[in-house]
């Protein structure tokens, strides 16, 4: 298909804008000698290459999507529809607060409920998404550890089966990290989680359920090695979808939590985002919070900064209509919705991992919470056919592939989640599509190292992608 | 199968390591370029940096995940292969040509295995 610029005619435009009326101003040396060569289009241009782009696409509104660890589950069109109001999308966040009192209400109100829902005390929704709750929760682990003058804990403890983003976020902060192996089961190695601890931990960084999809049975344990050597626990939100209504990280002993409204809270993903990552604490920490905050009660809301706050974290209030969404979620649900969907993203992926584990490897057992891990090393083994070839296969049956090579632990794996918004029809077509592609590879492995047969696009090069990306248009080399 | 060559030296974490001019100079396994995939990026440490036996001093990034390598010894570095930056696909090619760096001022040196040894490690992992 073309690209905007190659659609471009000259003095293509819309031409019904009214004559601009504010007076021209001169910005010297400051302006740029050549206006940007932007294409020029008819609004129809544009709108037909964007239509184009999304039927080459795949969302939840196409089908199955059971992308381990992202939650995708399906946005309730009432989010959106709430989202919309002109009282939300028509605020100016400089506004008096005194004529903004609803949305006020909305961060007031969706901080309190993911606060009872995590088992924490205070809430801020500025992070913009999970890599950023992240950042601002070891940011607090950081104020807390310096604030009391105990400057020499720079190390983060992280499993081995972590998200990617945990070291990473833990490097921002200027923290070391230090990895601990997995047991045998699929969970934190306590023996070597002891022997990790020492004056220097500032905290541990632990997603429960982990990537393998398992609860770790130790996990009072573990926060408690943990708080004994000085450090703090900082709870992974990705997860939250397993056990909201069941079981609160503050329960845990974590002292610190983000949350994903885009997985858990069912707000849209990705390009259709933007993302929103809250952040919870303990009554201690909330001191050291980024601002501003709201308090008060119905009528009277104010915002305010906390007395040793880190500072904003993000410009004004975070994602609010993202926040507008998640608490749509949150209403809707009530208390008895909210335990109800996590216990069917469980059920679900029980119900698959059951009916896929006589042909699939599955090496952490036969049980899970929302997400499990196939390992497809048996049958790349015997047919040739990788991890890499089955998800590939997937996209001709127009079901999006699981989450691939994750967790590092696992060399081919595939991780499946399949959330609570599917019915069991779905599931039981995508095991029959499983199954198939189980046997084409039996049949003949080396065919699908060619697949997907379908799709606009076959195998993109991943590799040149990586090495030498083309990130601009190059006007015929001008 | 992996080639091991006979005259090199390994470290169980898929390093290669041989002696050359007074000097370590340290790469990765055919057995672990295979395992990771085409490479598209190489973090290096820097001339004059410390490396610590069992510690991480590089890393390198494939289509699928970045891994860290470690120093199979604790010294000083005395050389960097530059050319990797912009061609880790050497690494994929000439696994045992592509060398990552060379340490001098040897201080420790874990244990290492033979090329009988580490073929067998090989064999464990792809159990």
């Amino acid at each position: 298909m073309q690209l905007l610029f190659e659609r471009s005619k000259p003095g293509r435009k819309l031409s019904l804008i009214p004559a601009c009326d504010v007076p021209a101003v001169d910005f010297g040396d400051a302006a740029r000698d050549a206006a940007p060569r932007l294409p020029q289009l008819a609004e129809v241009d544009l709108g037909r290459h964007y239509t184009e782009l999304c039927k080459q696409t795949h969302g939840v509104n196409d089908g199955f999507y059971p992308l381990g660890s992202c939650t995708m589950k399906y946005n309730p069109r009432v989010n959106e529809e709430l989202s919309a109001l002109p009282g939300f999308t028509g605020v100016h966040p400089l506004q008096p607060t005194a004529t903004a009192q609803g949305c006020l209400e909305v961060i007031a109100k969706t901080s309190e409920m993911l606060n009872e829902i995590c088992g924490m005390d205070a809430m801020t929704l500025q992070p913009a998404a999970g890599a950023h709750g992240e950042f601002t929760g070891l940011q607090l682990i950081r104020a807390y550890h310096l604030d009391r003058g105990d400057t020499a804990r720079n190390k983060i403890i992280v499993p081995d089966s972590a998200h990617g983003t945990n070291p990473a976020s833990a490097v921002m902060v200027g923290f070391e990290v230090v990895a601990v192996p997995s047991n045998e089961q699929g969970g934190v190695d306590l023996e070597a989680l002891k022997e990790a601890v020492g004056e220097d931990t500032a905290g541990l960084m632990l997603t429960n359920p982990n990537t393998l999809g398992l609860f770790d049975p130790n996990i009072l344990e573990i926060t408690k090695i943990i708080h004994e050597a000085g450090g703090l626990c900082y709870y992974d939100g990705a997860n939250l979808n397993a056990v909201m209504g069941h079981a609160r990280p503050g329960d845990m002993g974590f002292d610190c939590v983000h949350v994903n409204l885009h997985k858990t809270f069912s707000t849209p993903h990705g390009g259709g985002g933007p993302g929103s990552g809250p952040v919870g604490c303990k009554e201690f920490l909330a001191p050291y919070l980024p601002g501003p905050l709201v308090a008060g009660n119905e009528g009277s809301y104010e915002f305010f900064t906390p007395e040793k706050s880190m500072g904003r974290v993000r410009s004004f209030y975070g994602n609010f209509l993202v926040v507008v969404r998640a608490l749509a979620y949150i209403l809707t649900l009530g208390k008895e919705g909210i335990p109800e969907a996590s216990a069917n993203a469980v059920l679900n992926a029980n119900y698959l991992l059951k009916r896929l584990c006589d042909l699939y490897s599955v090496p952490f057992g036969e049980q899970c919470m929302h997400e499990f891990v196939i390992d497809v090393e048996p049958l790349k083994h015997d047919t040739g056919a990788s991890a890499m070839d089955v998800a590939k296969r997937m996209l001709d049956f127009g079901v999006h592939p699981p989450t691939m090579y994750f967790p590092l632990i696992v060399h081919e794996a595939l991780m499946i989640e399949p959330t609570e918004t599917e019915a069991p029809e779905t599931l039981d077509e995508f095991v029959d599509i499983m199954r198939s592609i189980y046997d084409e590879a039996q049949a003949d492995g080396e065919k699908l190292h060619h697949a997907p047969f379908t799709r606009f696009i076959g195998r993109p090069d991943e590799v040149n992608a990586a090495r030498k990306p083309i990130l601009r248009y190059d006007f015929d080399g001008e | 199968m992996a080639n091991i060559p006979a005259e090199l030296k390994y470290a169980a974490s898929h390093e290669w390591v041989k002696e050359e001019d007074g000097l370590t100079v340290i790469g990765l396994t055919d057995y672990a370029q295979e395992a990771l995939g085409d490479l598209v990026f190489v973090n290096l440490p820097e001339e004059g940096d410390e490396v610590t036996a069992g510690e991480s001093f590089a890393d390198v990034e494939s289509v699928k995940a970045v891994s860290d390598v470690f120093s199979p010894v604790s010294g000083t570095v005395a050389a960097i292969n530059e050319e990797l930056l912009d061609a880790p696909e050497s690494i994929n090619e000439d696994p045992y040509g592509a060398w990552f760096i060379k340490v001098e001022g040897v201080s420790e040196t874990e244990e290492l295995l033979d090329a009988a040894a580490y073929e067998a490690v090989c064999a464990a992992e792809a159990e």
